[in-house]
């Protein structure tokens, strides 16, 4: 199993350097630059004052050799100097904003298991009921629902109309002044509804694929014969059937991690939350390369870690595919 | 090849038993017509700016509104079906197209094509998509165009795995080695035999990637990344709704409407051939 292992986490150092590569050429050929977006509306910057900036951030060496020292710096785990005026590292810039968005995708993801299965099995037992075809219709509209737009209507029921929860950032103006349970209080109130939209869409994914497997299982011969030596259902449902449909689950929830990640842009955008994803987006509109290069490679990486994490679940749940 | 005929013939009857899709078919010819045909459904212009009516909530006048600038909802909302339903059409057919060379490339080569292929495939399902398209639109000035294709350019892994998988399983079957042994070339052997064969899963995964497309169009546009204005598109609608979410619900409400029932049909509809083409699979 740890041969396993390291051999899956020395197979992950060529992906992360394929990605780092194709993210590298396609961010550097693109026209413009972060030189032209702090430049062009300038009359004051004369062609000097460019050829200078760029020499200062070495745009004006080969592709290759960028490439190459951006390379060598990683290999240090040193992601280099953010572009913005604050000049600040990128690694400290994602570490401040890291903590955030892993806590909102590590609660869907719960939420995302604590809900799913449940509505998943039940589907399944009492296939063709009420619960069963209504839970059908919120899967259809869970998977064509644009969350960003689900995230406008939550925000004007509860947050203009009833004034319940608040519509933006994680804390409000007077939360250095709470104690430490209304702190609590105070985030969990504006983590709500971002929590429950990064979840929304897995979770209609989930309980569909729960129900599939589900179905599945109960018609296999091992389930009919614990019926037929009389045990009672409960058993049958949790002990024979559900644990065994439960197996794909975990490796679905490993890969749904770039998914989770993409949604962080949209509802750190929407929810103003300072998380990576909003940093991604404002890298992105600044051209900021290093900041770019180091979030698409530590996204890259979470997804990677994702996916060995799903296998090595995997493995260690069900033996018969534990890799010799 | 009668038996081929036959069999689709049957798969498109199956289709139209099944109530949803056809529902989900139906939704989908509509909403073409819209953006075919967008005058026969408002008589606004989408661009008509009128100071003297701003953010009006729903009349006889603007049965759906109007926007921060005057202009009628309704008419934005037809006019931007256009960009929907291209962007979900054509950026699927870039992917798949992409998706079907490579899998049969893969698939049919074996050896060290598929390896360098199917390695290619882990590194393009390791990246956080979403970041990805993201940083290529904003680098390439955002358009329609540019939206098709990088939106196709990162969604063809799927179809690749899928045609590989199929062209793997196919190519050893006896019908495949009989026509071979009858002197039919790679490319016949691939046209007349493996692909009409691989064509429904194909086809249920390009229809549910039209879906999963607009989705993706419709989040780029909100976050002012994608559709520019004055161009209307259902996402750049909703933007301006968020910035008067306090006092134009009708801004917020209608456009998301149109993408969640225009998804919804293409959804539909793809269950709905993946149950006609294995009626095994019914219900699950």
């Amino acid at each position: 199993m740890l041969l396993y292992i390291v051999r899956r986490l020395l197979w992950a150092v060529p992906i992360l350097v394929g990605i780092s590569l194709i993210s590298f050429l396609m961010i550097h050929m693109a026209p413009g630059g972060p030189i032209s977006v702090g430049t062009d509306l300038n009359p004051k910057a004369t062609a000097e004052t460019r050829a200078r900036l760029e020499a200062y951030y070495g745009l004006d060496q080969p592709l290759y050799v960028q490439y190459g020292r951006w390379l060598g710096r990683m290999a240090t785990l040193d992601f280099g100097d953010s572009f913005s005026p604050d000049g600040r590292s990128v690694a400290e810039k994602i570490r401040e904003r890291i903590p955030i968005t892993l806590t909102i995708n590590v609660l869907s993801m719960g939420l995302i298991f604590l809900v799913a299965i449940p509505i998943g099995i039940y589907s399944a037992v009492r296939q063709g009921s009420l619960f069963d075809r209504v839970s059908t219709v919120f899967v259809f509209t869970g998977f064509s629902i644009p969350t960003f737009w689900l995230a406008l209507l939550l925000m004007i029921l509860f947050g203009v109309k009833l004034g319940w929860l608040p519509i933006s950032g994680i804390g409000s103006l007077e939360y250095h002044s709470l104690g430490t349970m209304g702190k609590i209080a105070d985030r969990a109130r504006h983590l709500l509804l971002p929590v429950l939209l990064t979840g929304f869409t897995g979770l209609a994914g989930m309980s569909r694929y729960m129900r599939s497997n589900m179905l599945e299982v109960i018609r296999q011969d091992y389930v009919a014969s614990a019926r037929a030596k009389g045990l009672p259902e409960g058993t049958v449902v949790f002990r024979h059937a559900m644990r065994n449909a439960l197996l794909p689950v975990i490796t679905i929830l490993g890969l749904s991690v770039p998914d989770l990640l993409g949604g962080s842009v949209i509802f750190e955008t929407i929810f103003a939350i300072p998380g990576m994803g909003q940093l991604f987006y404002q890298g992105v509109m600044s051209r900021d390369y290093p900041l770019i290069m180091g979030i698409l490679t530590i996204g890259a990486f979470l997804t990677l870690l994702g996916n060995l994490l799903a296998d090595v679940g995997y493995a260690l749940a069900d033996p018969r595919i534990r890799p010799g | 090849m009668s038996g081929g005929v036959g069999i689709r013939r049957n798969l498109a009857r199956r289709l139209l038993r099944n109530r949803l899709a056809a529902a989900g078919g139906l939704v989908i010819v509509f909403f073409f017509l819209v953006a075919a045909f967008p005058a026969l459904f408002t008589s606004q212009n989408p661009d008509r700016i009128d100071v003297a009516s701003i953010l009006r909530p729903p009349s006889a006048a603007h049965p759906l509104g109007t926007d921060d600038l005057g202009r009628d909802v309704l008419a934005r909302v037809v006019y931007g079906a256009r960009v929907s339903m291209k962007v979900g059409f054509v950026a699927v057919g870039i992917a798949t197209s992409i998706g079907l060379v490579l899998g049969l490339l893969a698939g049919f080569h074996g050896g060290r094509v598929d390896a360098v292929l199917m390695r290619f495939v882990d590194i393009m399902l390791c990246f956080p998509t979403f970041f990805l398209i993201l940083a290529a639109i904003a680098f390439l000035s955002p358009s329609i165009v540019i939206i098709m294709a990088v939106i196709g350019l990162t969604g063809w892994m799927g179809v690749a795995r899928l045609v590989r998988a199929e062209t793997l399983s196919l190519k050893e079957r006896d019908f495949v080695a009989a026509a071979r042994a009858q002197g039919a070339g790679t490319l016949r052997i691939i046209f007349r035999h493996i692909l009409p064969n691989a064509l429904a899963p194909i086809l249920v995964a390009a229809t549910l990637g039209v879906a999963g497309a607009i989705l993706t169009e419709s989040a780029l546009s909100f976050l002012g990344i994608g559709v520019q204005p004055p161009t209307p598109s259902w996402g750049n609608i909703l933007t301006v709704g968020k910035n008067y979410i306090e006092f134009a619900w009708w801004l917020s409400l209608f456009p998301g409407l149109a993408i969640l029932v225009t998804v919804l049909g293409y959804n539909l509809l793809g269950e709905g051939i993946r149950d006609a083409a294995d009626p095994r699979l019914k219900g699950r």
